[in-house]
């Protein structure tokens, strides 16, 4: 026998670790003692065995493994003197767990101790199942346990029920059993067996709906009868806690008056008179009294309806509000919470101490004020609390700030009365925490600021102001970059100054620099970079006589190390340099983005839905055909491939922006024809799947008229593009394919107004029943002239439309003329569910813009 | 449910006493250990007595050296709480007589077991000290 092992007592090796000056010396210590004692293990040592397990325990407590001691707490629990049982089940309950298969072995002496005459052994037992059984031991186990609770001794009883406890979570259908007896222990006069029998009795209630209506009708006036006798007892010496009597008893009761009264009438009424003595009687000069009131004002918040109780409550509320003790102020914000929904307009009141909870230097407090804060916004007084909340952000510490951030745009976001509040807010957030600022945030910043025509001077001046003081914070940097691009006109110009504004000028060169110096920016990241890129050639085209010099800088980052960069820097150039015929079409202003729906999918982004409606839409812009891979410039690259759809909502705005940086991208470059595409996905989503979430954007992109101006004006810069395409290298547009021999289809007349009628005509290639050529011929019907006609079509997701480029964009009256445009129609479904389309067509008559619509459901059942 | 796990832990920062009433890997108990306590014995007199981590609640007391955590499900009465801490350390001064560290240090498995009698499966089985402490010293006696 190896002397150092056994000989050493617990404290002997405590001791030794704790001489111990590191972490390796500690460890050393423990390796031997390890070793040591698995050698014990091994040779099977009887008498030393407590020892060990005491050891391991600590040692297992330090954090260290001890698996191999997990055989030896079998032993000691199997073995039959009392101590050796008993440490055996500590270490039972320490060094296993409910996972491990060893417990299984355990459940045969488990069950033996049981049924032991010596009650603490019973005890034992019934400790060490509460902690850790598994559901097999639990339904093996069950019935001795249920015999248990009606045992005579009171320690073991409320063992019992609380062992119970674990079994009803582990198996939750023997439920059933426990219900009756339990009923028994809560009339028991024991506070320890009345204390877990309550217990047991709100767990059975949340596990099982019939054992909640039972208690319900047949226990409540016990237990409101309990907790008087408690509230009135007289001095009880063992329970006496700061002059109550238990109050955990008291809380208990209250958290299971809570349970049962909740969503039941009666039984609130039942509580009601109690509640109310609770509530009155309660000294609240020492901290078990506080507790009561917290439990009861918890209570009273939860059950049915009662004015006169809520009204004691929130009294209560406000005094914990006012109390000096910070952990009262806590629990008092906790309350709050709670009481928000049931009397908004009483938690409004104390508004103003709130506030000052949320700058108060301790902070859990100032973490649960701010999230009540957040819950207290409403439309009324959302400018007030903003202001309040912005102050405090520039002194707020640095690890509060992010959470702070996070609320404050969402507060300006969901309840901002007007824009230019709005824009003003974020701007003030973005000047004070933008690194903070998450980037949906500025993205949707930036997505109302387009909308906002008419700020957009203001917007972009204010943005220039702002960058003018501080140019660390990056969000900062990014939209006030990218609103000079596109803005930078109006900055120059001072174009639509507000009455609010301090005039300002500013010279091209001016603007030129501020773009400079965020590309120069040592702390500038890629995405800030190539953002102030894509600005200095819109600039380039909106400021000619900077051209030069713009050019120079862009030329700069030609040797990049950064792919991104160095693309971006070679396309620009090459752009600057040699297609400036096409330059101004190219970055001239972007058109609106579309905000529910950019709304829509940043709260629910739902790829799918995403990826088809690109995948259908994508090929409609007339006469796009898609492009053979370009050589350089994928200008408008309308390709499905991986950007687009696999971005959720937030990227598309990253594509917009150009600052979609996935590998295997070229979309970056093509800013403003992508905008156009983006947007008429927008308008075309109608054809997909009513039932996903483009049809709530639908309605309003439907009902704002005013933004189809813009979208429909970019669309025809995307129908000049199909002559573009010659400009640029080797790009012919394929021609439509001749319909030819296919199975007859009769010809439909698709839709017809007062004004307008299109025939589709069709035919099939042999070898491809699921793809149906369609040529569709537009007639106008009215005596007007039609020019700027443009046509669109959207089909829902099992069916894929390529539009080819229409012969022409003018309908001469009458009927004098037709235009005709083919479609291709590949059915997935084919046979299965027949072709349906929608359609859109614009177009301009005496200068006024008209808007068709219609759904053409009579195709032929077998395309 | 209830409470989680009961720590008691000294200034720098040592474990003295762990029982946890909830599954983790020894890894994930050492990191919530290291994480919880240095967020506690960073607060100063002053604040609040709870701190909020991941998806439940501490509750902490300071009692000379040792650090008393208890970590409680969000829907627990913070106060009560703290009442218990204080019923817990008054039965382990009776039981130890002016009980201290190293108290509970040599004699760890004295300390469980009166936890056990105090604490199962996270719910408070018996808050009076005398039916607490009779059934130990009766142990006590037999072993």
């Amino acid at each position: 026998m190896n002397p150092f092992s056994s000989g050493t007592r617990l404290r002997d090796m405590i001791r030794a670790i704790r001489a111990c000056k590191t972490a390796a010396e500690e460890r050393a210590v423990v390796r031997k003692e390890c070793a040591a004692i698995r050698a014990a293990i091994n040779e099977n040592d009887q008498d030393y065995r407590h020892r060990n397990l005491a050891k391991l325990m600590f040692i297992h407590m330090l954090g260290y493994p001890t698996h191999f001691g997990q055989m030896e707490c079998l032993k000691l629990i199997a073995s039959p003197g009392f101590p050796e049982k008993r440490i055996g089940y500590l270490g039972l309950m320490l060094l296993l767990d409910e996972r491990q298969e060893v417990l299984m072995l355990v459940t045969n002496s488990v069950k033996q101790d049981l049924n032991h005459t010596n009650q603490y052994i019973v005890g034992l037992a019934l400790c060490a199942l509460g902690n850790i059984c598994s559901a097999e031991m639990a339904r093996d186990l069950a019935p001795e346990v249920e015999r248990l609770l009606q045992f005579r001794d009171p320690n073991i009883r409320k063992k019992a029920a609380l062992c119970s406890i674990r079994i009803i979570k582990k198996v939750p259908d023997l439920a059933e059993n426990f219900i009756n007896p339990v009923a028994a222990l809560l009339k028991e006069k024991h506070h320890g067996v009345l204390i877990t029998g309550i217990q047991l009795c709100t767990d059975l209630c949340k596990v099982s709906p019939e054992a909640l209506e039972y208690f319900r009708k047949k226990c409540t006036d016990g237990l409101v009868r309990t907790l008087r006798d408690l509230v009135n007892s007289p001095y009880a010496p063992e329970y006496d806690i700061a002059g109550i009597t238990d109050p955990f008893l008291h809380i208990r009761l209250l958290k299971l008056l809570r349970v049962l009264g909740q969503g039941d009438a009666d039984a609130s009424d039942a509580m009601n008179d109690i509640l109310a003595q609770v509530a009155t009687k309660t000294e609240s000069n020492k901290n078990a009294g506080n507790a009561i009131l917290y439990e009861c004002v918890e209570t009273i918040m939860s059950i049915e309806d009662n004015g006169g109780l809520r009204v004691l409550a929130i009294n209560i509320l406000g005094r914990f509000l006012s109390n000096r003790d910070n952990n009262i102020r806590y629990v008092a914000l906790n309350m709050l919470m709670r009481a928000i929904t049931v009397d908004a307009q009483a938690v409004q009141r104390h508004r103003s101490t709130i506030l000052e909870c949320v700058k108060d230097s301790d902070a859990s407090i100032r973490k649960r004020a701010l999230e009540l804060v957040y819950l207290l916004v409403n439309e009324s007084n959302v400018k007030p609390l903003t202001k309040e909340l912005v102050d405090y952000l520039e002194v707020s510490d640095q690890d509060f700030k992010g959470d702070l951030t996070a609320k404050i745009c969402s507060i300006i976001e969901k309840f901002s009365p007007e824009k230019i509040w709005y824009i003003d807010q974020m701007l003030k957030v973005l000047t004070e925490a933008g690194n903070f600022v998450k980037d949906e945030v500025w993205h949707a910043l930036v997505v109302v600021i387009s909308n906002a025509s008419d700020l957009h001077g203001y917007t972009v001046r204010a943005l220039f102001r702002a960058l003018q003081t501080t140019a660390e914070q990056e969000s900062l940097v990014r939209v006030a970059v990218w609103c000079i691009g596109e803005y930078g006109d109006l900055l120059v110009n001072n174009a639509g100054m507000l009455n609010v504004e301090d005039p300002i000028t500013v010279t091209e060169s001016d603007a030129v620099d501020v773009v400079e110096s965020a590309i120069k920016r040592h702390a500038s990241d890629l995405t800030t970079k190539s953002m102030a890129l894509i600005a200095l050639l819109k600039l380039s085209s909106r400021f000619p006589s900077c051209s030069g010099r713009i050019k120079d800088i862009v030329v700069q980052h030609k040797g990049s190390l950064v792919l991104e960069l160095q693309q971006r820097s070679l396309e620009f150039n090459s752009i600057i340099e040699k297609h400036q015929n096409i330059r101004s079409a190219l970055v001239e202003r972007m058109p609106v983005l579309d905000e529910a729906s950019f709304g829509g999918r940043r709260a629910s982004s739902l790829p799918n839905t995403v990826s088809t409606s690109n995948g259908t839409a994508v090929k409609l812009p007339n006469g796009v055909a898609k492009p053979s891979a370009a050589p350089l410039v994928d200008l408008l690259d309308l390709s499905d491939d991986v950007p687009a759809p696999s971005s959720s909502g937030g990227d598309f705005l990253q594509d917009l922006l150009g600052v979609d940086l996935a590998p295997a991208t070229q979309s970056g470059t093509s800013q403003a024809p992508k905008a156009g595409t983006d947007v008429l996905l927008d308008l075309l989503s109608i054809g997909s799947n009513p039932a996903q979430d483009n049809s709530v954007s639908t309605p309003d992109i439907l009902s704002s008229a005013q933004d189809h101006k813009p979208a429909i004006a970019s669309l025809d810069v995307l129908a000049a593009p199909s002559n573009m395409m010659d400009l640029l290298d080797g790009f012919t547009p394929a021609p439509p394919k001749p319909a030819n021999n296919g199975p007859a289809y009769p010809s439909i007349v698709a839709f017809e107004s007062s004004s307008l009628r299109l025939t589709f005509n069709f035919s099939k290639q042999p070898g491809n029943p699921q793809t149906t050529t369609i040529s569709g011929t537009f007639t106008n019907l009215s005596s007007n002239v039609f020019t700027d006609f443009v046509f669109q079509a959207a089909v829902p997701k099992f069916l894929q439309l390529h539009l080819d480029p229409a012969s022409g964009n003018s309908l001469p009256a009458s009927g004098n003329g037709t235009i005709t445009q083919s479609l291709k129609v590949t059915n997935s479904q084919h046979g299965k569910k027949p072709l349906v389309m929608r359609l859109r067509i614009a177009y301009k008559v005496d200068g006024k813009d008209v808007l068709e619509e219609g759904q053409i459901n009579n195709f032929p059942r077998d395309l | 449910m209830g409470i989680r796990f009961i720590l008691m832990v000294n200034k720098q920062g040592q474990t003295r006493l762990a029982q946890y009433y909830e599954w983790l890997t020894l890894e994930e108990r050492r990191a919530l250990e290291g994480d919880i306590v240095r967020k506690c014995l960073a607060r100063n007199e002053q604040q609040c007595s709870f701190v909020e981590h991941s998806n439940y609640k501490i509750v902490y007391r300071r009692y000379a050296s040792l650090f008393f955590l208890v970590g409680v499900d969000n829907d627990e009465n913070e106060l009560a709480i703290l009442e218990f801490i204080h019923l817990l350390v008054e039965t382990m001064d009776r039981h130890f007589g002016n009980v201290c560290e190293l108290d509970i240090m040599f004699h760890l498995e004295k300390a469980h077991f009166m936890l056990e009698e105090m604490v199962m499966n996270g719910c408070i089985v018996e808050t009076s000290k005398s039916n607490i402490l009779s059934p130990i010293q009766l142990m006590e006696k037999t072993s």
